[in-house]
């Protein structure tokens, strides 16, 4: 596998995984994945969940992370935001290993409900992670407001989460993450626990305002067809423990719309792609478990 | 709409006064005229009550002095009893240093200390004011611990990946957070709080309502041991309507969430 220090040194990387051309030479990836291993140890049973996971992300791309439910997604997406540390392995941020959470890094969770604070108003809870030091008091209502009108919720500000509804709610979400200004947002799957009609335009609005901002998004799914639609590059996970079976490169027009993209017949292949590793992963799953089982 | 409010809201203080207005009634007219030894007619109670604790000097020398009391006991266990619940609550290391001895203490009936306290600080204020916060910290210290330990997981890291401070998470995250615990501490607390400072003061004061009461009953002064313990209900019933006070106007965010959305 690639050599720890060829991205940082600017040299050429030979990973077979890594199928888009790296940036240009000499620039670090913002996100840089090396052998992360997860092993959860509960008492006398350990299970390992992730094993040499490997994949980087590049500035300005919006790659989403697929696999089947259980697969170690979230645990994956905790080893880069540096909730948890990797058993083995590490992850770079910037080019630096992620020790606790990074200061330009920003997380969606996919709970709305249990991640806004319920006693404190829409703005209040995207003012509370706006540090002195990056944020001056009297620039703060000008970030918020434009965070807010970003993600269509002008004038919610003064508004008590519960008050909102799921989309809403997970719009303010993001709205907080935004006014953070990280270099890097991660999304857990934050569409979820919304209704249809309120994914697509969520899924819009991310995908408009990514683009917009040219922020560097890590999209984690179960949805294929999201996966697709979003993504510069779709990584699925598969195995346990889980590995990277395949870094699939999205070479669709970089404008996305609801209904000319999804009737693509190069979208529709590779919706067929990624849904063929995700059974086959499926599968692997089953039999695991049912070897377990034996 | 407004109109079935008000009517509710009438219909509600009726509903309410109806039992506390006939018994005082009651009582009025059937111990009117009463020559029992220990059932003075009300009148005369209400008229000892007025005489000696509003007119006369008592609300000043004894009134006041169990009210002193009283705050200052209930206030030392509230800050003292959140403060080392949220730092117990927050830290696993302390926690285990501490809660053996927690447990032991909040086991001990606190008037069993009063031989014990009344022997190193002998009679008074500061006697009474220690009994009280020894009996009434523990609720509020287990209860607050409890609450603090009661952060939902996922809350726990959207506080980590924003990086908020210490000071931020305890202030607007595990306070609020615990703050409905909290105040189911402190209401327990503040009941206990009331029964020591009677008890206190029968047994370690000159003077208060506890020691009145007391001092009356053993002198035979019937119609005055009615007197204190009247006003000890009365303000025990004040006190109570002003702590629900209070712990609504704190919680209001979270009884506006539960009639928003139903839930609890
Ligand atoms: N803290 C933990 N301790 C022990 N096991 C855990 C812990 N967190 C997750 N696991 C286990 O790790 C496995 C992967 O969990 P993870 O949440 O990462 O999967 P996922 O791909 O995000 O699943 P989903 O799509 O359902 O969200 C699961 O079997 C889960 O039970
Ligand atoms: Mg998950």
């Amino acid at each position: 596998m690639a050599d720890p220090d060829a991205a940082g040194d600017g040299g050429v990387v030979t990973d077979k995984t890594r199928t888009k051309a790296d940036g240009i030479m000499g620039e670090q990836h913002i996100l840089d994945l090396q052998n992360v291993g997860k092993t959860y140890s509960t008492g006398a049973v350990s299970a390992r969940i992730l094993d040499g996971v490997e994949f980087t992300v590049d500035r300005g791309e919006f790659v989403c992370v697929v696999g089947p439910s259980g697969a170690g997604k979230t645990t994956l997406l905790k080893c880069i935001a540096g909730l948890t540390s990797p058993t083995t392995g590490r992850t770079l941020f910037e080019g630096e290993e992620v020790t606790e959470p990074p200061a330009k890094l920003a997380v969606i969770f996919q709970d709305y409900s249990r991640s806004l604070l319920p006693w404190l108003t829409v703005a209040k809870n995207i003012e509370l992670p706006l540090q002195k030091a990056r944020f001056p008091a009297k620039e703060r209502p000008d970030i918020i407001t434009e965070a807010l009108s970003n993600v269509g919720l002008e004038g919610k500000g003064s508004v008590y989460p519960w008050e909102m509804s799921g989309g809403m709610q997970q719009r303010a979400a993001i709205a907080r993450g935004l006014a953070y200004q990280p270099d890097v947002l991660l999304m857990d799957e934050p569409f979820a626990a919304v209704d249809a009609q309120t994914r697509i335009d969520l899924e819009d609005l991310v995908l408009g305002m990514s683009r917009r901002l040219g922020m560097t998004v890590l999209f984690v799914t179960h949805d294929i067809d999201e996966a697709v639609y979003m993504a510069h590059r779709v990584v699925v996970l598969s195995g346990t423990p889980a590995k990277v079976a395949r870094d699939i490169p999205v070479d669709l027009p970089d404008e996305r719309d609801q209904v000319t993209t999804k009737n693509l017949p190069r979208y529709g292949k590779l919706r067929a792609e990624v849904f063929g590793l995700i059974q086959e992963a499926k599968h692997a799953v089953t039999r695991d478990i049912g070897m377990v089982r034996a | 709409m407004t109109a079935k409010t008000t009517l509710r809201g009438w219909r509600l203080v009726l509903l309410r006064a109806w039992l506390p207005v006939t018994l005082v009634v009651l009582w009025w007219t059937l111990s009117a005229g009463s020559e029992a030894l220990y059932f003075p007619p009300l009148q005369e109670i209400l008229t000892t009550l007025v005489d000696e604790w509003i007119l006369g000097p008592r609300w000043r020398d004894d009134l006041l002095p169990s009210l002193a009391n009283f705050t200052i006991g209930f206030g030392v266990s509230v800050l003292l009893g959140t403060a080392l619940g949220v730092l117990l609550g927050m830290s696993p290391v302390v926690r285990a240093l501490f809660a053996p001895v927690l447990t032991f203490f909040r086991s001990l009936p606190s008037p069993a200390l009063i031989p014990i306290v009344l022997g190193i600080l002998g009679i008074g204020a500061g006697m009474n004011i220690s009994l009280i916060v020894l009996g009434a910290i523990w609720p509020i210290l287990l209860n607050t611990i409890d609450g603090v330990r009661s952060v939902d997981t996922q809350l726990r890291e959207m506080v980590r990946s924003y990086r908020l401070t210490r000071r931020q998470v305890i202030t607007y995250v595990i306070l609020p957070n615990a703050g409905p615990q909290i105040f189911a501490g402190y209401r327990i607390s503040l009941q206990i709080a009331i029964i020591l400072i009677v008890v206190s003061e029968m047994v370690g004061a000159t003077h208060g309502l506890g020691y009145y009461v007391l001092e009356s009953q053993q002198l035979f002064m019937v119609t005055q041991t009615w007197v204190g313990t009247i006003l000890l209900g009365i303000i025990g019933y004040l006190l109570t309507l002003i702590f629900l006070r209070i712990e609504r106007r704190v919680l209001r965010w979270q009884i506006r969430m539960r009639q928003a959305t139903g839930a609890s």
